[in-house]
């Protein structure tokens, strides 16, 4: 296989080396930014652990007043937007405008079905007098799930800025597709993180 | 195959991407069946095992670590070993602190 310097030279379209580095570079400092997001997701996590571990009995019974449907359906959800990104960024390799731009905007959608599903989920919670100061499972729940959603909303905003460019025909024919990759990554890892918050939370508390 | 510009595609397509949705869907199914039986301490083992297969999934295929050179897999591999260390040694420290007043 050549390098990559030969294989950008040597290509059809004429970019010049630059290109692919910064598509590379790009991709990589997003993976690198991912470990971070893990990270601060990992101190939450290390807190579940250890308080689960010391007061199985309350995660138990405290974890029975959520919501499994309501977790299940978002779980769904999420998955879905995942798919519709991971399709959307294949829309963009192939400068598939009209589809790069309705892919996007279902996963917008997708982004935003989670946010009123989780609304509803917290009023219930509140109506029923249940704060994150109810106890130590509470207040994880609310701190874990609220961490998560304010990535989400943050996901809908790379979203939406993507569909503005792909709308301003930024993707065209010669021009890079990184922002639709690299935001794709981060939109999947808001989707990887719920994978691993709906069971804890939901499922066996 | 470990360089790629950024014109070459990543080798899933439509039904590919879909059948890897459909057995995210099914092991999320599968996950709030088994959550019903009671294994005692392994309830956690079983979770996080199919958590975690779905998590593999959606890191290989969606986000095209499969097709990822090995830096990548470094960095992307890492953090889970960081993850490791904190949660293992905050448990650890925590269940073998010796009490000095009682």
């Amino acid at each position: 296989m050549s390098s990559t310097a030969e294989h950008a030279e040597s290509h059809a379209h004429g970019h010049g080396l630059g290109d692919a580095v910064t598509h590379n570079a790009a991709k990589f400092g997003m993976w690198l930014f991912l470990g971070t997001e893990i990270l601060l997701f990992g101190g939450l996590f290390a807190a579940y652990a250890l308080f689960r571990a010391k007061y199985p009995d309350l995660f138990y019974e405290s974890h029975k007043k959520l919501d499994v449907t309501l977790g299940a359906i978002n779980t769904i959800v999420l998955i879905f937007s995942s798919f519709t990104m991971a399709l959307a960024v294949s829309a963009s390799q192939k400068r598939n405008r009209n589809w790069l731009m309705i892919l996007l905007s279902v996963t917008f959608i997708c982004g935003a079905a989670f946010g009123v599903n989780k609304y509803f989920e917290y009023s219930a919670k509140f109506h029923h007098h249940i704060f994150p100061d109810t106890n130590i499972f509470f207040a994880l729940y609310f701190m874990m799930t609220g961490l998560h959603m304010l990535h989400v909303f943050v996901g809908m905003g790379i979203i939406f800025a993507l569909i503005i460019m792909a709308k301003q025909g930024r993707f065209k024919e010669g021009n890079r597709y990184t922002p639709v990759e690299v935001g794709g990554l981060y939109w999947h890892l808001v989707d990887l993180i719920w994978i691993y918050l709906f069971p804890l939370l939901y499922l066996i508390g | 195959m470990s360089t790629h510009d950024h014109t070459e595609e990543h080798h899933t397509g439509l039904r590919a991407y879909a059948a890897v949705c459909l057995a995210l869907f099914v092991l999320t199914a599968v996950t709030v069946y088994v959550a019903k039986f009671d294994f005692g301490d392994f309830n956690i083992v079983v979770a996080m095992l199919i958590a975690s297969i779905k998590a593999a999934i959606v890191a290989l295929y969606f986000m095209h670590l499969k097709f990822e050179d090995k830096l990548t897999w470094i960095y992307a591999l890492y953090p889970l070993f960081l993850l490791f260390l904190l949660i293992g040694f905050t448990i650890m420290e925590t269940f073998t602190r010796v009490p000095v007043i009682k």
